[in-house]
């Protein structure tokens, strides 16, 4: 009974969907560009017309960082827009056995579709598959399972790409200063994000021949480590033209042992995309200059994906009738120019 | 607390016996002993230093970073150190830092601007560690699993009113503290204070009843009670201290970040306690100065200091604290243990 059902559902929600981006694709005046949409826009990914009635589980991080609130903050509000989406939420927590039993929990419950953020994702993949054997979709927020089995689809920031792309900015802002230096303040080394963060950097540098990245860092995604390790990393680099910092939460740190020095004469960008961040670069008084976004409202969206397959149904403007497996956001880059454009989606 | 036992003499040989030496002179010289070879330490670690990075780390400006950082630690470990050396122990003092700088940078306490962050700071800081003396002196809990307690809602609190969001502090006279033209002579306020503390807290330990009590307390608290130390109001006053320490250090910390974190004081109980060991106090109490603690924090700072200098990556820094660690106890064992 219920396979049928779900499967007219489906029928239905894809004739919903493939008209719904025929009109769309007639109609809209929105550019193309995925990445020139704004980061903080309402429009949810799949259809907001309200549906069948879909529980959500949510087994997010503890937040003890600006961004993982952020993140469960996002869930949390998107979820509540929806009339017909439930949202069971455990208290987020950063220990493995402790996670482990709540999503187990949560599979208990019976809730139709399962978020996930992993406080390792390796750790957890033996649950997101349990999961999956017992038929409930997992979104795999971020921090990824080891293996495609144990989720229905991925979503998440792009490390690799966070590093590339501030690599690139500032490649094209020392474009003709021969002999440049440049500084990395990296976050936490026991995670894999930030080497993933720090390969992408040194691979864009690649393209700049007159630069040299002649030190690096690593501090521990807080304001206390962000002060420490910069003022030390300024003391020890007389002169330097550029900094990269993975972190904008421990760039406030950073900051801090910048303006203590009383050093102004480099470009720094920072990582993440807190509101702290933005309305330095909107002032445009300091040496932060850009950010490169990891952005939280990837939470938001995986609230929307997991509807949409609660719902079995595919994402507006897309020709496919399903959900994709993953999706990888992109680590804009704002500085000035576009700040204003961003300025919503800043986390505390 | 324990005089030197002069070696048997042989009075066949030695015809004339040489005047015994004052109680205090031997205290005194064996004090020397661990305080020469933690200086010793510290100037290898100099020395390093200068060697490989010559102009940025024998460069004024260096000693003061090194100073300013080891400010917020040190004060946190002359605390650590009393607590010690009466035979207990506090792991909360990390949290207790985080808990009390969240709370002095609440926006409801930067109202109230320089005197009621420091305060804040100050209160929570007192009041922590109250907690811990009444469950430790009056709850006889064992300090581990008190002060662990204390560690685990500490650490909960302080995230529960930050909501994981950073704190920064808006008042400018509190920032001011921390900027370069708040030097006097050359010397960072924060390391002042810092200084201050060092002072009274050898001061309190060497040269006050209540020093001598916590001695006795942390020796044979049996002992102890049975001379007349009322050895329960000796340990709460002792883990007030500790608090104490650790609201001024949050204060400190806030001046120096400009910001209130949850994350504050990370294993700051680890790292107070190590120079704490390294600086000869004993884990199982009865001995302990404050000048040894001072050196292990200041040979810390100093390696954290070296590494960054000398851009080495957070592996090989990890490997060698831990080296430099042991290295420093062992030279310490082997220059002391002859006395």
């Amino acid at each position: 009974m219920t396979e049928i059902t779900s499967r007219r559902g489906l029928l239905f929600g894809a004739a919903a969907v493939s008209a719904g981006a025929l009109l769309t694709g007639c109609t809209s005046n929105e550019p193309s560009d995925a990445k020139d949409e704004p980061a903080g826009n309402d429009q949810p990914a799949a259809d907001d017309k309200p549906g069948k009635q879909v529980t959500i589980g949510f087994a997010g991080p503890q937040a003890d960082h600006g961004w993982l609130n952020a993140i469960n903050d996002n869930a949390k509000k998107r979820a509540e827009k929806y009339s017909d989406v439930t949202l069971e939420i455990t208290e987020g927590s950063n220990d493995t056995a402790q996670q482990i039993g709540q999503i187990e929990t949560l599979i208990n419950k019976k809730v139709d579709v399962l978020v996930v953020l992993p406080a390792d994702g390796k750790a957890l993949t033996q649950v997101g598959l349990k999961a999956m054997r017992a038929g409930i979709p997992v979104v795999n927020l971020d921090r990824i399972f080891n293996t495609p089995q144990a989720y229905r689809c991925w979503i998440g920031g792009d490390n690799y790409g966070m590093g590339l792309n501030a690599g690139h900015y500032i490649g094209e802002k020392l474009k003709g200063k021969s002999n440049a230096r440049v500084i990395e303040l990296a976050g936490l080394d026991n995670l894999e994000l930030t080497k993933q963060r720090t390969q992408g950097f040194d691979d864009a540098l690649k393209n700049y021949p007159n630069i040299r990245k002649v030190a690096r860092q690593a501090a521990e995604f807080t304001v206390e480590s962000g002060q420490a390790k910069m003022a030390q990393l300024l003391q020890a680099q007389s002169k330097f033209d550029a900094l990269w910092n993975h972190d904008d939460d421990q760039g406030v740190g950073a900051l801090r042992a910048i303006e203590q020095a009383g050093r102004d004469d480099f470009l720094m960008v920072g990582g993440a995309g807190a509101l702290s961040a933005f309305q330095a670069i909107k002032q445009d008084d300091g040496v932060l200059k850009a950010t490169v976004l990891y952005p939280p409202t990837m939470a938001a969206s995986a609230i929307d994906l997991a509807r949409a397959l609660g719902q079995g149904e595919g994402i507006g403007g897309m020709a496919e009738f399903e959900i994709p497996a993953s999706i990888t956001l992109y680590s804009a880059v704002v500085d000035k120019t576009n700040v204003d454009q961003y300025m919503p989606t800043g986390f505390r | 607390m324990t005089q030197p036992v002069s070696p048997p003499r042989d009075s066949s040989t030695d015809k004339v016996p040489p005047a015994q030496p004052p109680a205090w002179r031997g205290t005194l010289a064996r004090a020397d002993v661990r305080t020469l070879s933690l200086l010793g330490v510290l100037a290898v670690l100099i020395l390093i230093g200068g060697i490989t990075k010559p102009d940025a780390f024998l460069d004024t400006r260096n000693l003061q970073l090194v100073l300013t950082q080891a400010s917020v630690i040190g004060v946190v470990t002359v605390g650590m150190t009393f607590v010690i050396v009466s035979g207990g122990i506090d792991l909360s003092v990390g949290a207790i830092v985080a808990l009390a700088s969240v709370w002095a940078t609440t926006v409801a306490t930067q109202e109230y601007g320089f005197a009621g962050i420091l305060f804040t700071a100050v209160v929570v800081g007192v009041g922590c560690g109250l907690v811990n003396g009444v469950l430790i002196a009056y709850g006889a809990m064992v300090p581990f699993i008190a002060t662990l307690a204390m560690l685990a809602s500490a650490r909960g609190l302080a995230l529960q009113i930050t909501d994981g969001k950073t704190q920064i502090v808006t008042v400018q006279s509190v920032l001011d503290l921390g900027e370069r033209d708040a030097y006097v002579l050359g010397v960072p306020p924060l390391v002042l204070v810092f200084a201050v503390v060092t002072v009274i807290g050898w001061l309190v330990l060497n040269r006050t009843t209540f020093g001598r009590r916590t001695v006795a307390v942390g020796g044979n608290p049996e002992a102890a009670r049975l001379a007349g130390i009322d050895v329960r109001r000796q340990r709460l006053y002792l883990y007030l201290l500790s608090g104490l320490c650790c609201g001024i250090a949050a204060f400190l910390l806030i001046v120096l970040a400009g910001s209130g974190q949850n994350t504050n004081g990370n294993l700051y109980e680890l790292d107070a306690i190590a120079a704490a060991i390294i600086g000869g106090t004993l884990l199982t109490g009865g001995r302990g100065t404050i000048t040894g603690s001072v050196l292990g924090v200041l040979i810390f700072t100093t390696i954290t200091n070296l590494f960054a200098l000398n851009n080495l990556q957070t592996d090989v820094q990890q490997i060698a604290k831990g080296a430099i660690i042991v290295a420093a106890v062992l030279v310490q064992r082997r220059t002391a243990s002859t006395t």
